[in-house]
């Protein structure tokens, strides 16, 4: 599967360094979104960038067994429904859709789980979503050679 | 347990089939996506009703999303203008996915029934959001989860003829230029006035009652965005191809349901937000809006007339129905604005029950439905035929049927604006869809072969005469239509002088 540019030691030497930090890096965009700049949209693009890095310098087959097709599916279904069941949740606890404030005694705190849980679902779906678009892509292309 | 749902029912009404469509993604496709559809929806068209009871009794609810007020959070908007349109959409939808199971197994590859499902129900969700929120970015987010939704659905009908595809890319591209119009007027707006909530622009947009002109460009690229997506003539380009070459259930709920949610906020927007600039109003209406419909009305028949594949005809005439709304609002009273929306119920009805016939045809056919094709259809699947035979004499507005209460407010309308040159025009017009749909009668029942009958699918069939019958209920006891349109003409008219 591997290519003529994946051939590179330096290359795959760096991507293997480098998908790590890139993970650790689009983690700490993730949780702190409430705090500061960032958010979950942000850092599941950051996180599929490691996968993608991943499948471009070592090949499409083994970037799929990484994250298998299927699985990747599912996952987008669970980051939405991680949002929506945010949602209802707090139905339940007697609020609003999506009113946080019940989440928690202290509306403050609950305030601070609901955005992180609704964050979380939101870069769960992004990752996945954004790793389906180059994994199809991709396939595309090698269909036809 | 049941009342803590109901007080959330305008959230849940958009909510539960996005959930359902997200939930039925992990399900095997089998019969499982139907059954949650069908579930889901029961309890959607529940929930309208509740939505219904509780606005005849408060006459607005607004619905504040996470607890924030409005300006600074989204909110829903319940009131007389939109209640009627959702118990419509409500039961509209229900019955087209009860309908729409033997069409699908038909129609498209069995794995992919699934996320056709998924998308269906995206697609209602999203539709939905359209008729509930008042906020106008909001708006915009509804407009392009409708569209992608609707443009994979429209896809999936390559499996029967690739021009689905070119069809599909077309109202992609068309679509996102005109939601992109109309972002870029949302934004306009909101840099001026700095809200999004359609209630608080109101009030900031008076601010500037001497006109500005960023809000005038902004209203226009708000309104041509609109347009495009509501496939008002000359932006229709986009909508023959996507209704006809779209998998035939689709095509039903896209032609009922899809343009007529855009053409409600189309109204809204305009009698509730723009109304505080008059001027800017009028000659929009008066010059744009008006001569638009009116050859929109005479073109989109006159095409129909040459029309060969009979999913076009029914797809162009869909553009001279659009015309027939738009001018109605574009009278800019009470009486045009009520028959606008008598024609936005109705037609639903009309077009809905003509695309669910053909697209019955279509399945027994195997193939696409043109002019030849359905010779005898009358005598062999006598069932369809007499439905779709009572839908077409709606659709030219014969007595009896609710396509006659349309015409009927429409001409009464534009008698008491005195406008004699647009009666010509919608009487021709109407005489013309007699031309058109005769020649499909001719076909069914005229043509020099007789076959015997043959069985016909209840399952299919039953959804289609439901929407039958109820053209023919609306068309003798119209009141309950009369109603909700006055109604929503009483809310629009509010800010109108005259």
């Amino acid at each position: 599967m591997r290519d003529k540019i994946s051939s590179s030691p330096v290359l795959s030497v760096v991507s293997k360094v480098l998908f790590a930090p890139i993970i650790i890096f689009g983690l700490y965009v993730q949780f702190h979104g409430d705090y500061g700049p960032g958010g979950g949209f942000q850092a599941g693009v950051i996180v599929a960038a490691a996968f993608i890095l991943y499948s471009m310098i070592f090949g499409l087959a083994k970037g799929e067994t990484l994250v298998p097709v299927m699985v990747n599916r599912y996952l987008m279904c669970v980051g939405v429904l991680l949002y929506a069941g945010v949602g209802i949740l707090s139905i339940f606890l007697d609020g609003m859709y999506l009113d946080y404030n019940v989440l928690s005694t202290n509306p403050s705190s609950g305030q601070h789980i609901g955005i992180i849980l609704v964050e979380l679902g939101v870069g769960i779906t992004v990752a996945t979503v954004m790793i389906a678009l180059y994994h199809s892509f991709a396939s595309f292309k090698v269909s036809h050679e | 347990m049941f009342d803590l749902f109901l007080d959330d029912a305008p959230a849940l009404v958009v909510v539960l089939p996005l959930i359902a469509s997200a939930i039925i993604a992990f399900m095997p496709s089998k019969i499982w996506p139907w059954i949650i559809s069908m579930i889901v929806l029961v309890f959607h068209l529940a929930l309208s009703l509740h939505l219904i009871e509780e606005v005849s009794i408060s006459k607005i609810i607004i619905y504040e999303f996470g607890n924030w007020e409005p300006p600074w959070g989204i909110s829903f908007k319940i009131d007389g203008v939109n209640s009627g349109l959702q118990i419509l959409f409500s039961s509209f939808v229900l019955i087209s996915t009860f309908y729409s199971r033997k069409i699908f197994l038909n129609e498209i590859e069995a794995e992919d029934t699934g996320k056709a499902y998924s998308l269906w129900l995206l697609a209602i969700g999203s539709l939905n959001g359209i008729i509930l929120t008042n906020d106008i970015f909001n708006l915009f987010v509804f407009l392009e989860i409708s569209a992608l939704a609707s443009i994979s659905l429209i896809s999936l009908g390559a499996g029967l003829n690739r021009k689905a595809l070119l069809a599909a890319f077309n109202y992609l591209i068309i679509g996102a230029i005109g939601a992109t119009f109309y972002v870029i007027g949302a934004g306009f707006a909101y840099a001026m006035t700095g809200t999004l909530n359609m209630n608080d622009l109101i009030i900031q947009l008076s601010q500037y009652s001497d006109g500005q002109l960023a809000i005038f460009a902004g209203m226009s690229f708000m309104l041509i965005g609109l347009m495009v997506k509501a496939a008002i003539f000359p932006l229709h380009i986009w909508l023959p191809a996507a209704y006809s070459y779209a998998p035939s259930a689709v095509s039903t709920l896209l032609a009922a349901l899809a343009t007529k949610t855009i053409l409600y906020f189309f109204a809204r927007l305009l009698f509730e937000v723009f109304i505080i600039y008059e001027n800017y109003l009028i000659i929009f209406l008066d010059f744009i809006l008006f001569p638009l419909s009116v050859i929109a009305i005479f073109i989109g028949t006159l095409i129909a007339v040459y029309q060969d594949d009979i999913k076009k005809l029914l797809a162009f005439s869909s553009i001279a129905q659009i015309g027939y709304i738009t001018l109605a609002f574009s009278l800019r009273d009470h009486s045009g604005i009520t028959s606008g929306f008598v024609h936005i119920f109705n037609h639903a009805l009309i077009k809905g029950g003509l695309f669910m016939s053909v697209g019955y045809f279509a399945i027994l056919y195997k193939d696409r439905v043109t002019l030849s094709s359905i010779k005898g259809f009358g005598y062999k699947y006598p069932i369809t035929s007499f439905a779709l035979l009572i839908c077409g004499l709606s659709l030219i507005g014969l007595p009896l049927t609710n396509g006659f209460i349309s015409k009927l407010y429409l001409f009464q309308a534009l008698y008491i604006n005195q406008m004699y040159i647009p009666i010509a025009s919608v009487a021709l017009s109407s005489a013309l869809a007699v031309v058109y749909f005769w020649k499909i009668v001719e076909q069914m029942w005229f043509s020099d072969i007789k076959p015997k009958p043959e069985k016909e699918d209840p399952s299919i069939y039953f959804p289609i005469w439901i929407i039958t019958i109820s053209i023919i209920l609306f068309g003798i006891y119209s009141s309950p239509i009369i109603e909700f349109s006055t109604l929503s003409a009483d809310y629009l008219t509010q800010g109108l002088q005259k």
